[in-house]
């Protein structure tokens, strides 16, 4: 019998399960579409499991770049894991091997759900993270077999709802949280938008995590659940 | 071995270590007060960096697009407490909506 707080992780990244599986199946035909073989896209998603870097590789080498211009181009996008993960630490269990493992179910949106006023759950963190890993695979193999025969996800507005998403997670930090996050998320935007037109895709988000040193002025503030975190427990 | 194959190994490995860095390096450890009040900010500085990026950037250019006015609409139904599904939605569907007009 899995634990309630795993399923809560589960249920509440079940509205986003269409669009994941959609975005899935388009990383899937593009990959075809770009000359990669299915297995290769298989594999992808399987162990890099972040769409945003695969969709990178698959552009690059799409477009005739080469290797280290693909792998180049997906580490810069996958180095914000590297802030989040450190941030999420306190949340895992057990020895290192247990540790690598669960830790690939951390992705934008299981971090951004299991965050608890700078804790980390970590059973809801493994089942939004979970159910996301399934739909990712799963959509990324229809997208293999189906190929062009699927519907552009953007014809959908797939793409307006991850933004759309992370802003609905971003607002109870803002609500309930006193200046200091609200500083930090006007500057982290700022910065990844000033940042956009000069920098490769990647840089901007990643220069953006300097805007939590804002922590380091003005008194401390108390620690609250997020919304979703809440939802998550009701 | 052909460049598909030496990326899928490399980004997959690179992406894993980078993932598992911080919970196997600091495993068992505290982060120091200081630290913790830099890294209680990390979730609204990086969600911020995200919302804008994937709502206004294509490539390495700021659009202002159907997209935008999509997370827009999502931006209003946060605004009125709208529950995460109606949220999401309205943001497809007012993204779709507008691609189907222009």
């Amino acid at each position: 019998m899995t634990d309630a707080r795993y399923r809560d992780g589960m249920r509440v990244m079940l509205p986003l399960m269409p669009a994941i599986v959609a975005f899935g199946a388009s990383f899937g035909v593009l990959a075809r579409a770009a000359g990669i073989d299915s297995l290769a896209a298989l594999v992808m998603s399987a162990t890099t499991f972040a769409g945003s870097a695969q969709f990178a590789v698959v552009s690059v080498l799409g477009a005739g770049g080469t290797a280290a211009a693909a792998i180049g181009a997906a580490v810069l996008l996958n180095a914000r894991y590297a802030p989040m993960a450190l941030a999420a630490s306190g949340a895992f269990r057990g020895g290192p091997l247990r540790r690598l493992l669960e830790a690939q179910l951390l992705v934008d949106e299981s971090w951004a759900l299991s965050s608890r006023g700078g804790r980390f759950d970590r059973k809801l963190l493994l089942g939004a993270g979970g159910i996301l890993y399934v739909g990712w695979n799963a959509g990324t193999a229809i997208g293999v077999l189906a190929g062009d025969r699927l519907t552009d996800p953007a014809t959908l507005g797939l793409d307006a709802a991850f933004p759309a998403l992370f802003l609905a997670l971003l607002a109870p930090l803002v609500r309930s949280g006193g200046r200091n996050p609200v500083a930090a998320a006007v500057m982290g935007a700022g910065i990844a938008l000033a940042l956009t037109p000069i920098t490769p895709a990647g840089v901007p988000v990643i220069a953006a995590t300097a805007a939590c040193l804002v922590g380091l002025i003005g008194p401390p503030r108390d620690a609250a659940p997020g919304r979703l975190a809440q939802e998550a427990s009701s | 071995m052909n460049a598909v194959w030496i990326c899928v190994i490399v980004v997959g490995m690179a992406t894993m270590l980078v993932k598992a860095g911080g919970p196997v390096l600091a495993a068992g450890r505290e982060l120091p007060q200081g630290a913790g009040r830099v890294v209680d900010l990390l979730a609204p500085a990086l969600l911020a960096a995200l919302v804008a990026t994937q709502a206004f950037a294509s490539d390495e250019a700021i659009v202002l697009d159907e997209r935008a006015a999509g997370v827009l609409a999502g931006a209003a139904a946060i605004l009125l407490r709208a529950p995460l599904l109606v949220v999401v939605l309205v943001a497809a569907a007012t993204a779709a909506g507008l691609r189907v007009i222009s």
